[in-house]
């Protein structure tokens, strides 16, 4: 396949008060995880709309992830509840319409998972790259 | 008058496919719809396609132009794509006059050169109706469906297909299938026709017309309060004039890919709220307004700029598809009756 | 054929328009044919006994039309609801979505309704009447005469599978409370998820690919009543009037099928109406069936006041990773 090469591109939807900061100590620490990760801070896990979502994969996303804070300990007390319940829904469905169900994931990781961020990321990008370009849920207008 | 079996009619299909873009209608799980030919298709039994053979020539969507932008220079890129001749299979009579009335709008001054493209790469098999349904009233309009204009005319027996060429490019289409069809005799066909005028006497909106409508009748009906009870259950969605062959209202829009912009028209619906929005507000407030104004412009403003010629040709999607059951023949009924 | 006649109804609504209950009756209206009846408001026992019908074509809910009749009315409305209309008005209540005291509900029972399309696939083209009998349809055709069809062989999909004959919401009954009963609507979900993800995606995008965005699915949506939809509002960055690609039909219906997450009834509004004949209310019972697995059984409008699935959680739910698996029946 010609798209072999091309590296994915992955959004990482990061809660302000945990996963972002995860992000930031696995720089600190050193631990590498691919550049292809974008991040986008949101104020917390459940401020991701499902549209969001989809908004990435049409503007050529591979793959999206949404890193909030571990149960129960979410900033604003429950947040990540609502956005575990979204999320659960939103992938079914995503899964039922036959897109791939690697593309997308929720993961908790709080700020001082460093390197479970960095790992996570890894993983990530690793499913997403075996899938491939994002074809079932692509815009070909985005297409550059 | 050349003719061929129906059973020989895929080769037909072949024959004309080898050359250039053909489209027949087929069945679909939601109806039947024109698509591209391919070879083993089957060709559609049913009366009409439920989206409109408009598209061909008026597509949903259609790009207009791209801009490309690399720092500080914009680039205008035409996104126009010159197209072959195509062939439209099995369009009826009542689709084939809505063309006419597009025409009116699309190819007078300014011509839109999007549409006048198209239009003059399509050329047009028109297939007279033997079987018209309940829904149907293209009579009301002057249409004759056993006597389809486009290109060609066509006649379907029960075993056989009648061909008369009307136009040049019609011609030029027989002319690549020539082996495949033998002479025909008007007879059959003329019997065929008869046949089917049986039927149309018989159909319950045979007795609809629109002498009461026209131009100059806007002050008669404008502000008539059946309005009211017509528009009151309108959903303001987009169907009717989506499925409608003479709806020609559309949007520009503009599409940000994230590396450019992608300037596009796309269909537009007088039902939807924000039809007439512009930066002052939007004079069409209320759902009363924009139903009144949908029908209006078939009936009275329509044939005020067009000789009297009404935009709409009776093929009664907007009778089977409007969710509430809303539709032309009812407003025709109840406004016309009072007068 | 329904059980309960026109005449009922009229003598009903002319009871409660004489008494003064009523000023004005939401019902449906007769049409050209047999089967193209029309939501309207009735203002008088005239108007009533001129146009008002009850058959098995009276498919329209009426509980979103209250929502914008009850501003304008003066008196109270009299609507009559069939069973499943009766979750949609309270889904309606429960979102403060009209004022309850401007409404006085007659709650009628329901044979199931028919779809005109079932009836063309099977009698052929060229209705010229319809009629509703004890014993089916006997359906009078252009074309192949008259043809007697079996009610139970064209309902409407949602009335083959209807889940509920019980009416959760009325002032006054015409007929039996009813029950909630037991139903097949999940099976066709099922067969979907036991699919291949390319079959799945195949399907979808054949279904999908029809749409012409018309809009209607959502505007007799019960449960769509925003002011301004994100995708009429030109400041939401995905308005689209047509959908250009397969995305924005993805992207369309993914969207409005969860907007009303935990408030779809399963009314089945959106099938009924789709031009296209897209089977919409597939994607809706995928959410309905997920919320029942993942987070209890749960029906919209079944009560007003409940608190939906998706504004409520527990501290145990499921992960989102482990609800994809079990969406599919693998750890079912």
């Amino acid at each position: 396949m010609q798209i072999e090469n091309k590296k994915p591109l992955i959004v990482a939807f990061c809660c302000n008060w945990c996963s972002y900061a995860g992000a930031d100590l696995a720089g600190n620490n050193r631990l590498n995880y691919p550049a292809e990760v974008k991040i986008i801070r949101v104020p917390c896990s459940c401020r991701v709309n499902p549209m969001f979502i989809l908004r990435a994969f049409q503007r050529g996303a591979d793959g999206v992830i949404l890193c909030g804070c571990h149960p129960g300990d979410c900033h604003y007390t429950s947040g990540n509840y609502y956005t575990r319940r979204r999320m659960a829904l939103l992938f079914s469905m995503l899964d039922y319409l036959g897109i791939e169900r690697d593309r997308t994931r929720v993961e908790w990781v709080s700020a001082a998972e460093g390197a479970k961020f960095a790992a996570t990321m890894n993983d990530f990008v690793e499913k997403v790259t075996a899938l491939g370009e994002n074809k079932r849920l692509e815009d070909l207008r985005c297409k550059k | 008058m050349r003719k061929c079996s129906l059973s020989n009619l895929s080769a037909v299909f072949d024959k004309i496919s080898e050359n250039l873009a053909l489209y027949i209608p087929v069945d679909t799980n939601g109806g039947a719809k024109f698509e591209k030919y391919e070879s083993g298709m089957v060709m559609s039994e049913a009366l009409n396609t439920v989206r409109s053979a408009k598209d061909f020539f008026f597509p949903q969507i259609e790009d207009v132009a791209a801009f490309k932008v690399e720092g500080k220079n914009i680039e205008v890129v035409d996104t126009r794509v010159i197209k072959d001749d195509f062939v439209i299979f099995g369009a009826r009579a009542c689709d084939v006059k809505a063309f006419e009335v597009l025409d009116n709008v699309f190819l007078s001054d300014p011509v839109d050169s999007y549409y006048a493209n198209r239009r003059e790469h399509g050329i047009i098999f028109a297939l007279s109706c033997s079987k018209p349904v309940e829904t149907c009233f293209c009579n009301a309009f002057g249409i004759d469906c056993t006597e389809p204009k486009g290109d060609v005319s066509m006649w379907k027996t029960e075993s056989e297909m009648y061909f008369k060429a009307n136009s040049e490019k019609g011609e030029k289409i027989l002319a690549l299938v020539a082996d495949l069809l033998t002479d025909g005799e008007e007879k059959v066909v003329e019997s065929e026709k008869a046949k089917t005028k049986e039927v149309l006497k018989k159909l319950p909106l045979s007795n609809l017309s629109p002498d009461k409508f026209g131009g100059g009748k806007t002050k008669e009906y404008f502000d008539d309060p059946a309005w009211k009870s017509l528009s009151e259950s309108c959903l303001g969605c987009g169907t009717c004039t989506f499925v409608c062959p003479t709806c020609q209202c559309y949007d520009v829009k503009d599409f940000n890919t994230g590396h450019g912009v992608v300037r596009f028209r796309c269909w537009d619906s007088c039902m939807y709220s924000d039809f007439t929005k512009m930066a002052h507000g939007n004079p069409r407030l209320t759902q009363l307004e924009r139903f009144r104004q949908r029908f209006m412009h078939k009936l009275v403003y329509y044939p005020e700029n067009n000789n009297g010629l009404f935009m709409c040709v009776g093929c009664g999607r907007c009778l089977a598809k409007c969710p509430i059951s809303m539709n032309i023949v009812k407003v025709m009924k109840t406004l016309g009756g009072k007068n | 054929m329904q059980k309960i006649s026109r005449e009922t109804l009229i003598e009903k609504a002319k009871e409660l328009l004489q008494n003064g209950t009523v000023s004005s009756v939401l019902g449906w209206k007769a049409g050209e044919f047999s089967y193209d009846v029309t939501p309207a408001t009735f203002n008088s026992v005239e108007e009533l006994e001129k146009d008002f019908v009850y058959n098995d074509f009276c498919g329209a809910n009426f509980s979103k039309y209250l929502v914008k009749a009850t501003i304008k009315a003066e008196g109270k409305i009299l609507v009559f609801l069939k069973p499943c209309d009766t979750y949609s008005f309270n889904q309606l209540l429960t979102e403060h979505r009209f004022n309850r005291e401007k409404v006085y509900v007659v709650g009628i029972p329901c044979e199931g309704m028919v779809d005109v399309e079932a009836i063309r696939k099977a009698a052929g083209e060229g209705i010229v009447s319809v009629e509703c009998t004890n014993d089916g349809l006997v359906v009078d055709t252009l074309y192949n005469g008259k043809v007697k069809l079996a009610e139970q062989d064209v309902l409407l999909e949602r009335c083959k599978v209807c889940k509920s004959k019980k009416h959760v919401a009325y002032d006054e009954l015409l007929g039996d409370e009813g029950e909630v009963i037991e139903s097949k609507r999940f099976d066709e979900v099922e067969r979907l998820e036991k699919m291949t993800p390319d079959e799945r995606f195949a399907f979808w995008q054949r279904e999908l690919s029809r749409c012409i965005r018309c809009n209607a699915c959502r505007d007799i949506c019960p449960a769509c009543t925003c002011e301004q939809c994100v995708f009429n509002n030109p400041k939401s960055g995905v308005e689209n009037k047509a959908a250009a690609n397969s995305f924005e039909e993805k992207m369309f219906h993914i969207i409005r099928a969860f907007h009303v997450v935990g408030r779809c009834t399963d009314c089945g509004e959106c099938s009924r109406v789709c031009p296209q004949n897209i089977p919409l209310h597939l994607l809706n019972r995928k959410f309905i069936k997920d919320i029942d697995n993942f987070y209890g059984e749960y029906q919209a409008g079944a009560e007003v006041g409940s608190r939906a699935p998706l504004v409520n959680y527990t501290t145990d739910d499921i992960e989102a990773s482990d609800a994809v698996r079990k969406g599919d029946g693998e750890n079912a």
